[in-house]
């Protein structure tokens, strides 16, 4: 066990854990932030997806110690009251089925479009491709970084 | 204090509501088959326990205890909105809470066969439109006016000569106490408002910021965390295990072996309790168990499907459908059709794998979970611990995922004995992996297809079927055949075909299995469509034309006509290909074009839907249903399979289950029939007609039939 000072959403955690616990179970279960999701535990299906230093990352193949003070966000820090561009479009093409994978698959989006104010289809599937969605959202997920990209200011 | 308010008293104390309020509920009399409306005063009158209810307080708040898991099908949207719409009140008014698992008060609350909305739509358009007159007939009665003279707007009841206007909560009280109108005459579907239009889910919100609370995001006071190490091999049990490294993970409090039940059998695990997720995880890795696997077989894929075939070649079963004589027909004809289609075991694979919270008490079990049959699991529960049923409480989270996997008892099985072991609150997650290789699975099946063509038309039809029935698991008779046999395969189809057989040959692995998705329709969609398509080449006609002779009914017909419309099926190039299944009330048809790109292989350019699913709600929600069950589709017929090697499943997680991803998805477009006959199910009957449809394209463009599923695109 170690102290950790983790810089999650703009705010500092100092938590006494495990070095080598992935990021994902110190968000969800030392943190309290449990929008980011398990999903395989093996950076397969980018449900536990979240930024580092603006970075897209799976979190949940992240050794804790390894992020330790650098800055991170997860889906509650992209904003709470949906104002974020990303999560705008994800409502007007009403993108979400059962909505498990989508914090990931939002914090996806929102990196490409942080680099890539205008991406064309093979921007966006290169970007998430790494995404699964059981329910089978992805034309409106194309549709809704299409959408995000024209209401950026 | 006169009778109302005891009764009103009673009621709420036990509804844990409070306040003056209008409750009207159903109940299903002893003695009848249709339930009757009642309100809450009548029902603690007369000693009745109200089924689905709504209940409006002062403030005019409408709130619906809603018996259905939100599963991503969208019922947290579709239900109110078809509350508002005879209610008249803004959608924002309508509050949907999860009733707990009890099938006594809400009836089966099973979230599945697609039926939520079909199940439950005539009803709450009755006890909605019911309540919206009983406000009315208030605010006459306060007023001293007749109540021709008012209307309903907008959550208030409106007297149209002078204009004055009480809000429902204003009037619920003396609402409360009317007699319960008879034959209420409801909308017309050209006066809806609200159904019929595509209004945002009231859900999207909560899924896009993080705050959707689902099981494995669930905590209560106290609880601890177990991962469970569980037999590779589906039936096993522990003969011993060494837990020497385990115990030396901190955080690691108790290991034990646990047993939950699957179906009507047991399987065995070493469950590791800790005070966090990881170290229940990194307790499990560091487990030594040594599995005790006899007493069943422990079968490769190669044996199952081998066995399947002899089973269709020997020609013996149980007749399911039987019409004309294609036997002889069969056996005398010169040139007959007589092949095999054959589709995989496939994993449900939500995202959100499976977990469940359980506080085993004393004398009361509290479970949370994503939970897709809160009664079925509160039976199951009060009967394997002996606990009375209304004192196992099951509680309903949003569910990330479910297509048949969480309508499963055995994870809230597992996680009740666990708790009751460690005598505290508990959630135990499933990894991935335990979720990939533990099934039940969709069974698979094999299909043989026999057939005669004669004079362009279907001279006889023979179909076998042998593939795991999945009610034998739940202990249904093995002497009667599959009563889905012919699900997936159009109702018109079995009453014009005049030479019809059907045949299920009873086929048992050690393999549990249980509904995925569309469940039989899934695979039977694909042979019966498939084999269509051959009779319909051997006949050298049009599919569509040739499909016309047995779908002579007016909605079969408008479906083939819209198909042929949006796709510019007439005037078609190489390279499309049709199919059309029924299930859970709906018919959808389905074509697909392909083509072969700069490499020369196959490439899907753009799948066209339509769906008659009757009567309907939201059509937005309907195209993401088809959407999503059509990319569900293509991951099963193009991508994935699961497997045995030596009685264990060979694929363990999404780098060998491999999903679709973006990149695979081809332009999707959803029509929907537009008429009102009785609602259909919408989350699974878009699923069955893709792969044939798929398969029956590239033998448009190739001129090679696909029988077995799955199959790669760039190897066709």
């Amino acid at each position: 066990m170690a102290i950790i000072n983790l810089k999650i959403n703009s705010k500092e955690y100092s938590i006494d854990v495990d070095p080598q616990m992935p990021l994902l179970w110190a968000i969800r279960d030392f943190v309290g932030l449990k929008g980011t999701k398990y999903g395989c535990g093996i950076a397969q299906c980018g449900a536990c997806t979240v930024h580092l230093n603006g970075q897209p990352v799976r979190s949940c193949s992240l050794p804790v110690a390894a992020v330790a003070n650098k800055n991170i966000t997860t889906i509650e820090g992209l904003s709470d009251d949906n104002s974020h561009p990303v999560q705008k479009a994800w409502i007007e093409e009403q993108v979400p089925q059962c909505g498990y994978c989508q914090s990931g698959q939002i914090m996806a989006a929102a990196a490409l479009l942080s680099k890539n104010a205008s991406p064309n289809d093979a921007d966006i599937d290169a970007a998430m491709q790494g995404h699964i969605c059981r329910c089978g959202t992805y034309p409106r997920i194309k549709r809704a970084i299409k959408k995000a990209s024209e209401n950026k200011p | 204090m006169d009778i109302d308010t005891i009764s009103r008293r009673k009621f709420l104390k036990l509804s844990g509501l409070t306040g003056v309020a209008l409750t009207l509920g159903y109940y299903l009399p002893a003695d009848a088959k249709e339930p009757k409306l009642i309100t809450a005063f009548d029902a603690e009158n007369r000693g009745i326990e109200l089924n689905s209810w709504i209940y409006i307080d002062v403030s005019g708040k409408v709130t619906l205890y809603s018996h259905r898991a939100e599963m991503g099908q969208g019922v947290y949207q579709s239900i109110p909105q078809i509350i508002a719409e005879e209610l008249h009140v803004d959608l924002d008014k309508v509050n949907i809470v999860f009733a707990p698992g009890d099938n006594v008060k809400y009836g089966n609350q099973i979230t599945g066969g697609s039926s939520s909305i079909r199940g439950s739509y005539k009803n709450l358009l009755n006890l909605s439109a019911t309540a919206r007159v009983m406000l009315i007939k208030a605010a006459s009665n306060k007023w001293n006016v007749s109540e021709l003279e008012c209307y309903a707007e907008d959550g208030h009841v409106i007297h149209k000569p002078s204009g004055k206007k009480l809000h429902y909560g204003e009037l619920v009280l003396e609402a409360s106490k009317l007699d319960i109108p008879k034959n209420v005459v409801l909308k017309k579907t050209s006066e809806y408002k609200l159904i019929r239009k595509p209004l945002q889910r009231q859900d999207t919100p909560l899924k896009t910021n993080g705050t959707a609370v689902f099981g494995i995001d669930k905590m209560i006071p106290g609880m601890l965390y177990a991962m469970v190490e569980r037999n590779p091999r589906l039936r096993g049990k522990v003969k011993s295990f060494d837990a020497t490294e385990t115990l030396k993970i901190p955080g690691v409090k108790q290991v034990f072996v646990v047993r939950m039940g699957v179906f009507n059998t047991f399987r065995e695990g070493v469950a590791v309790v800790a005070d966090s997720v990881w170290a229940a995880m990194k307790g499990k890795k560091a487990l030594k168990v040594d599995w005790d696997d006899t007493g069943f077989e422990h079968l490769d894929t190669e044996d199952i499907y081998r066995r399947m075939e002899e089973a269709l070649q020997k020609d013996e079963g149980l007749s399911f459908v039987s019409k004309g004589d294609s036997n002889a027909i069969i056996k005398s004809a010169e040139k007959k059709i007589d092949v095999v289609y054959s589709t995989p075991y496939q994993s449900h694979s939500c995202m959100e794998p499976l977990n469940c919270i359980a506080h085993y008490q004393k004398d009361k079990i509290e479970i949370w979970g994503p939970i897709q049959a809160p009664d079925w699991v509160q039976d199951y529960i009060s009967k394997e611990l002996g606990i009375a049923r209304e004192k196992v409480i099951v509680n309903m989270t949003f569910l990330g995922g479910g297509f048949g996997r969480k309508a499963f008892m055995d994870y809230p099985h597992e996680a009740t004995m666990i708790s009751k072991e460690i005598n505290a609150p508990v959630q135990v997650i499933w990894s991935r992996e335990d979720d990939a290789t533990q099934g039940p699975y969709r069974p698979g099946v094999s299909y043989r297809c026999q057939g005669v063509v004669a004079n362009s038309e279907i001279s006889a039809f023979k179909v076998s079927i042998a593939g795991q029935n999945n009610s034998h698991w739940r202990g249904g008779a093995k002497d009667i055949p599959n009563r889905s046999a012919t699900e997936g395969f159009l109702k018109p189809y079995v009453d014009n075909i005049q030479n019809l057989s059907i045949v299920d040959i009873p086929f048992e692995t050690p393999i549990p299995t249980m509904w995925w998705r569309s469940v039989y329709a899934s695979t039977n969609g694909f042979a019966y469509e498939s084999f269509m398509d051959e009779l319909a080449a051997e006949s050298a006609k049009d599919p569509i034309t040739f499909r016309r002779t047995y779908l002579k009914d007016e909605r079969s017909s408008e479906l083939l006509n819209k198909l042929e419309e949006v796709s510019g099926w007439k005037n078609r190039s190489k390279g499309y290909g049709v199919a059309i299944t029924e299930c859970f009330g709906s018919t959808v048809g389905q074509i697909v074009k392909v083509s072969k790109n700069a490499e020369n292989k196959i490439q899907i350019d753009q799948v066209w839907a339509v769906i008659d699913c009757g009567w309907y709600v939201n059509p937005d929600i309907i195209k993401a249903q088809v959407e999503g069950s059509i990319v569900m589709a293509l991951g099963a017929a193009t991508i994935h399979e699961i497997t045995f090697k030596d009685g264990k499943t060979v694929q363990n997680n999404f780098n060998t289950y491999k999903m679709p991803r973006i990149t695979d998805i081809p332009p999707i477009e959803v029509y929907i029939m537009e008429n009102d006959a009785d609602a259909g199910g919408v989350g699974e009957p878009g699923l069955p007609p893709f792969a044939p449809a798929l398969t029956n394209a590239i033998f448009d463009l190739t001129g090679k039939r696909i029988r077995k599923l799955p199959f790669e695109l760039a190897k066709v």
